[in-house]
């Protein structure tokens, strides 16, 4: 029960005003974050990241990881109300949300949806406390060949879970990794790619293009469809919350899958986006009344609100033991570990317990206080979302010049910021996913220098990487990944070729 | 996601020719990569792997994968699918020009005074708003962003002539 002892010491560091002040803020502003289209959780930790510098890292990640968690919540707000998804996680949201909230009964399924992101999240954060500390027992083993393994494996699941073009999946990553490469190369201080401009000594920064890919993308997207916003009234009265509390218990069923595929997915770097889509997808099939998904079933906004936010919260999970975020958001706030000089990884648990137990803490807490806020102020938030976007979309183009300068003090990265837009608008259209090239972008140096590392240690020879069992095993299963695609091709042509 | 969102009218490009021009500007991207990769050596040394062994790699399966996107997008059949329509593109120029614009005068003027033009005029322009009504607003969220950061945060931004004339 070591776990317990060192929880209750995180509680007591997240139970300074000031850090239960920070919560606060960070939720709201994270809720009101998910509730804008154009500012998505990963970019706008990103655009406040550079004010945290200041704050010490345990009070800069409770703020951080609060906003996640409002924006987690922020997401379903809009979904339910106006058909617009803030976060491409609430996307299956909007599948029956909306079509109850035309019923009138808005009410019911914004309640159900917080209640159901608070139980995912919950479970999610149980499974952190017990697992995160054996994990990074574990991975205190670990030496370079490893830690190449398990990023291979990370970004080969990519590929392999994927939906859509490999090819695609795999030019965007590597595009990511190249532009990690950019700039000072820290084992032979050669300057690589930088082509004597010397903007790029420093490389590019992840923060930019985060901002500049989910930021400015998404407002170009929205501008061309020429988004308007219209919705219904939400008032959430007290009853209606009691209401629908008693009808949840009903699908306990639901929560339990939609808490396992939200775990899954968010461990393995599926994300939360998908995990919300299988869980309603899961639950459509399997569910009594799954015909009657899509015209306005709880359940149907139960399942993948749990997932997405099981799926959020356990995406932290990797980030902590082995530095390698399961979502850009988290990728985002490894960013900040980074910044704030802090090494994630294994490490972290033994050398900043008052950082990782405060952090942990801070999702139970944030997460309550997060369903309190949200429950309390839903009405407050539909205000924000009657404020023309005509209004809006040049306020949030000026957050993100701001937070792209705040970066490094450099007019570049707001140059930067919108060429990576444009890069966005393009590749949403053309399918490239952006995920894979943020993840690379962000991972790109820890990857590389672990690759050498154990090049190193092998004088160059990849017979290193199925060294021993443990090794050889993360590296096989990554291999198979890899090339799953082409062997669920092979299986199909097989099985054509049976069947004719 | 967003496709057939595009408004109505012509199509200006096609989802296939932009395929191919993503994938070729991959291409040069690449060849860029491999170039510097060569320069820096991507061989092994004695102290190690060159500092272009990794890009190298990298460079190369990017030539690779969009090798294939490049064959993928000119040998694909059927009636041509609509990347932007002329109108759309209209539009998306409208706030990409303006926003290149915005960027320009931040480092001339300050971003505050740079930001509260450019929401006034952003609402103007595609809001219908009086200017006045504009004016307000962008002065107002300047003046937020300001208090926030130079005076809570201690964060300096991009300042111009107006600041300096009140001594900031």
């Amino acid at each position: 029960m070591e776990e317990l002892a060192s929880l209750l010491n995180g509680f007591y560091v997240v139970f300074s005003p000031f850090n239960f002040m920070l919560m606060i803020v960070g939720i709201l502003l994270g809720v009101i974050i998910g509730v804008l289209p154009g500012l998505g959780g990963a970019n706008g930790v990103a655009i406040l990241l550079p004010l945290t510098f200041s704050m010490s890292p345990t009070s800069a990640i409770i703020m951080l990881s609060c906003i996640y968690w409002g924006a987690l919540f922020g997401g379903a707000i809009t979904s339910i109300l106006f058909n617009i998804p803030g976060e491409p996680w609430s996307v299956a949201t909007t599948f029956d949300g909306h079509p109850m909230a035309q019923q009138g009964k808005a009410d019911e399924a914004l309640t159900g949806a917080f209640t159901s992101s608070f139980v995912g999240a919950i479970v999610a954060v149980v499974m952190i406390t017990f697992l995160a500390p054996l994990v990074a027992k574990f991975a205190l083993k670990f030496g370079p060949a490893e830690f190449f393994a398990v990023q291979f494996l990370t970004f080969a699941s990519f590929i392999g879970m994927g939906k859509g073009s490999a090819f695609k999946t795999l030019a965007s990553m590597c595009l990511g990794f190249g532009l990690a490469s950019v700039g000072l190369d820290t084992v032979t201080g050669q300057l690589r790619m930088t082509f004597g401009i010397t903007d790029l000594l420093t490389g590019f920064k992840f923060l930019t293009a985060v901002i500049g890919l989910f930021g400015i993308g998404e407002i170009l997207a929205s501008m061309e469809s020429g988004l308007a916003f219209s919705g219904s009234h939400a008032k959430l009265k007290l009853n209606a919350v009691i209401e629908a509390w008693k009808k949840l218990p009903r699908y306990w069923i639901t929560f339990v899958r939609s808490c396992v595929v939200g775990c899954w997915m968010g461990v393995t770097p599926g994300g939360a986006t998908p995990a919300s889509f299988m869980s309603y997808g899961l639950a459509k099939r399997f569910s009594k009344n799954g015909e009657r998904f899509g015209k306005g079933e709880l359940e149907g906004v139960v399942a993948p609100e749990t997932a997405a936010h099981a799926a959020g919260t356990s995406a932290l999970l990797p980030m902590l033991t082995l530095g390698i975020p399961g979502s850009p958001t988290a990728a985002v706030l490894l960013g900040g570990l980074l910044i704030w000089g802090l090494q994630p990884g294994p490490l972290l648990f033994v050398e900043q317990k008052d950082f990782v137990w405060g952090l942990i803490a801070s999702m139970y807490l944030g997460n309550l206080v997060g369903l309190m806020i949200v429950l309390t102020c839903v009405p407050l938030f539909a205000a924000i979302l009657r404020i023309p976007f005509s209004i809006i979309a040049p306020v949030i183009m000026v957050i993100c010049a701001v937070g792209a300068y705040t970066i490094n003090n450099a007019m570049f990265d707001v140059w930067m910021m919108v060429g990576f837009g444009i890069v966005a608008y393009c590749f949403n259209k053309l399918s490239y996913p952006l995920p894979p090239f943020v993840l690379a972008l962000v991972l790109g140096d820890m990857a590389e220098s672990s690759f050498r590392q154990a090049m190193l240690l092998s004088q160059g020879s990849v017979t290193i990487f199925w060294s021993n069992g443990l090794v050889g095993s993360i590296m096989s299963l990554g291999l198979i990944l890899l090339l799953w695609p082409v062997i669920s091709w092979v299986l199909d042509k097989m099985r054509a070729a049976k069947a004719a | 996601m967003h496709d057939d969102k595009g408004g109505e009218g012509p199509s200006l490009v096609s989802i296939r020719t932009m395929d191919i021009a993503v994938a070729v500007f991959c291409l040069v991207l690449a060849a860029i990569i491999i170039m510097d990769s060569t320069r820096l050596g991507f061989r092994w040394r004695e102290d190690g792997p060159a500092a272009g062994y990794f890009p190298f790699y990298i460079g190369l399966i990017i030539a690779i994968s969009s090798l294939v996107n490049l064959a993928r997008a000119i040998s694909s059949k059927g009636a041509p699918k609509t990347f932007v329509t002329k109108q759309a593109f209209r539009q998306v120029l409208a706030v990409l020009i303006p926003l290149a614009v915005y960027v320009l005068f931040v480092g001339w003027i300050g971003i505050y005074v740079a930001s509260a033009i450019y929401i006034a005029l952003f609402m103007w322009y595609f809001g219908r708003y009086a200017l006045p009504k504009g004016a307000a607003i962008g002065i107002g969220v300047s003046l937020v962003l300001f208090v926030m950061f130079e005076i809570w945060f201690l964060v300096p931004l991009p300042k111009g002539p107006l600041e300096d004339l009140f001594g900031f």
